[in-house]
């Protein structure tokens, strides 16, 4: 991996870039977001925790729009989210997203996977586009891997190379929703390092995680959502010693203490 | 024993056969471009193409194919006067025939393709849009190369299928391999021959069709 000696931008009040108000969303019967209201500062680097089906996954997809909500705002930049069509595809070119299950373009080599964002929506020429995948490849320790198919890499690797994909877009965010659920232990911390490096780097971040590890070290905040709702929300410090909520006690005693 | 067949020069023997694999081809191609256009209406989001293709599909593969042909000639060109732009009876007989053929192969075509797009995994349309790709750039770059490359089996069954439907444009007259035996049976004595001959002359064209795209599905197939 590259050495990137940037220091942490300073985060203080460069501006709110994704504001959600009042955010509901159900499936079916099932009220999964319930009066969300969450403002997240340029340069911050949030962290979503809780216990499973408690809207966490949900609410980090609702920020492109890949669920829609039922009532409620959620402006990113200053601009309301479009409704289906081009506008909305737009804007989710400035958002990138890192999945629980990679999901790499099968049919696709490494490079291909990297390039293609930047040519087909960007319009950016095919050179540059190369050279830009390239290097960011390197970025993410998989430079040697760029002519193989996903499914010839392992799955650290794979979700190194969406990470990729995500900044080639140069995101204004980056959202993560558990980018390492899906991994055998030894190759989690892989996947952590390259995140921590983009959070110095000063990237906007959202992440839901069961990380505790990389909540501590790399937010700025930690939110926590339980049935539905923000539940508490802390700098990490305070949240993993002190926490004021009895559910959060409750969740942080089961996951800490073996 | 075999002297009949050379006996015939409207169609010869050959130029009969060339005609189905014109007819096969032509329509193969056609079916294709229309079936791939009719499974996107059907995954679209749009409620008004997801019912005409639904429709379609559901009326015209319910259809006897060759009520559609004779649909083309005695409907289309006689009644409404579609003459698919020639002058010559047996070249608009050509044309209607394949237009039949078109119709009626891509509400099959469409179902083999809908099932490939059914075997894509959901994350991957998720992560285009997530790039910014748009509904028809996810579809077109994304979601057909994999679910074509997947049902390439079925589609050769379809087209396998299509190879011998082409018979039916005989009842237009066209001039084609089931129309030459049709005549030979009328004309010699030797009706077993005649059957076997045409039929041998059918496994040629469809069997090396039905390895080579069986080769072809192993080679393309997407890993996961």
């Amino acid at each position: 991996m590259t050495e990137v000696s940037v220091a942490k931008e300073d985060v203080a009040a460069t501006g709110e870039l994704v504001v959600l108000k009042n955010v509901n969303k159900h499936f079916g019967a099932l009220h999964v977001l319930q009066d969300i209201d969450l403002t997240i500062a340029r340069g911050e680097v949030v962290v979503v925790i809780g216990p499973s089906g408690s809207g966490k996954s949900t609410l980090c997809r609702t920020i492109n729009r890949l669920e829609t909500i039922d009532s409620g705002t959620i402006a990113i930049d200053g601009k309301p989210l479009p409704a289906e069509g081009k506008a909305l595809a737009k804007l989710r070119a400035d958002v990138g997203m890192v999945f629980q299950s990679f999901n790499l373009f099968a049919h696709k080599t490494v490079l291909e996977n990297v390039m293609l964002g930047q040519i087909k929506v960007r319009k950016t020429d095919k050179k540059k586009a190369e050279e830009k995948a390239r290097s960011l490849l390197d970025r993410v320790g998989v430079g040697s891997q760029a002519d193989k198919y996903p499914a010839q890499l392992s799955g650290g690797q794979q979700q190194r190379v969406a990470i990729a994909r995500a900044l080639a877009m140069d995101p204004k965010v980056m959202l993560f929703d558990e980018p390492t659920s899906a991994l055998d232990p030894e190759m989690i911390n892989e996947v952590l390092e390259v995140m921590q490096q983009l959070a110095r780097d000063g990237m906007t971040m959202i992440v839901v995680t069961h990380e505790m590890g990389f909540a501590r070290s790399a937010a700025n905040r930690v939110v926590f959502m339980a049935d539905g709702k923000i539940v508490e929300e802390a700098v990490p410090d305070q949240f993993f010693s002190n926490p004021r909520s009895d559910r959060a006690k409750d969740f942080l005693s089961k996951i800490l203490h073996h | 024993m075999f002297d009949f067949l050379s006996d015939y020069d409207n169609p010869t023997l050959l130029g009969a056969f060339w005609m189905t694999v014109k007819l096969t081809l032509l329509s193969g191609i056609g079916s294709l471009v229309w079936g791939t256009l009719l499974a996107a209406m059907r995954v679209s989001p749009v409620p008004l193409m997801r019912g005409f293709g639904t429709a379609y599909v559901n009326i015209v593969r319910n259809i006897p194919l060759t009520v559609i042909i004779i649909f083309t000639s005695l409907g289309l060109a006689d009644i409404f006067g579609v003459t698919m732009g020639a002058s010559d009876f047996k070249v608009q007989g050509f044309r209607l025939a394949i237009l039949g053929l078109v119709a009626y192969t891509a509400a099959f075509v469409c179902e083999a393709i809908r099932s490939g797009i059914n075997t894509v995994p959901l994350g991957q349309a998720e992560a285009a849009r997530a790039i910014g790709l748009t509904f028809s750039q996810t579809l077109r770059l994304i979601i057909l190369p994999q679910a074509f490359r997947s049902v390439i089996g079925p589609l050769a069954n379809v087209l396998i299928a299509l190879t011998k439907n082409t018979t039916v444009a005989a009842a237009i007259g066209v001039a084609e391999a089931a129309y030459l035996m049709k005549e030979m049976i009328e004309n010699e004595a030797q009706t077993v021959l005649i059957g076997a001959v045409f039929a041998f002359g059918f496994v040629v064209l469809t069997l090396p069709t039905g390895l080579f795209l069986g080769w072809l599905s192993k080679r393309l197939a997407v890993k996961r």
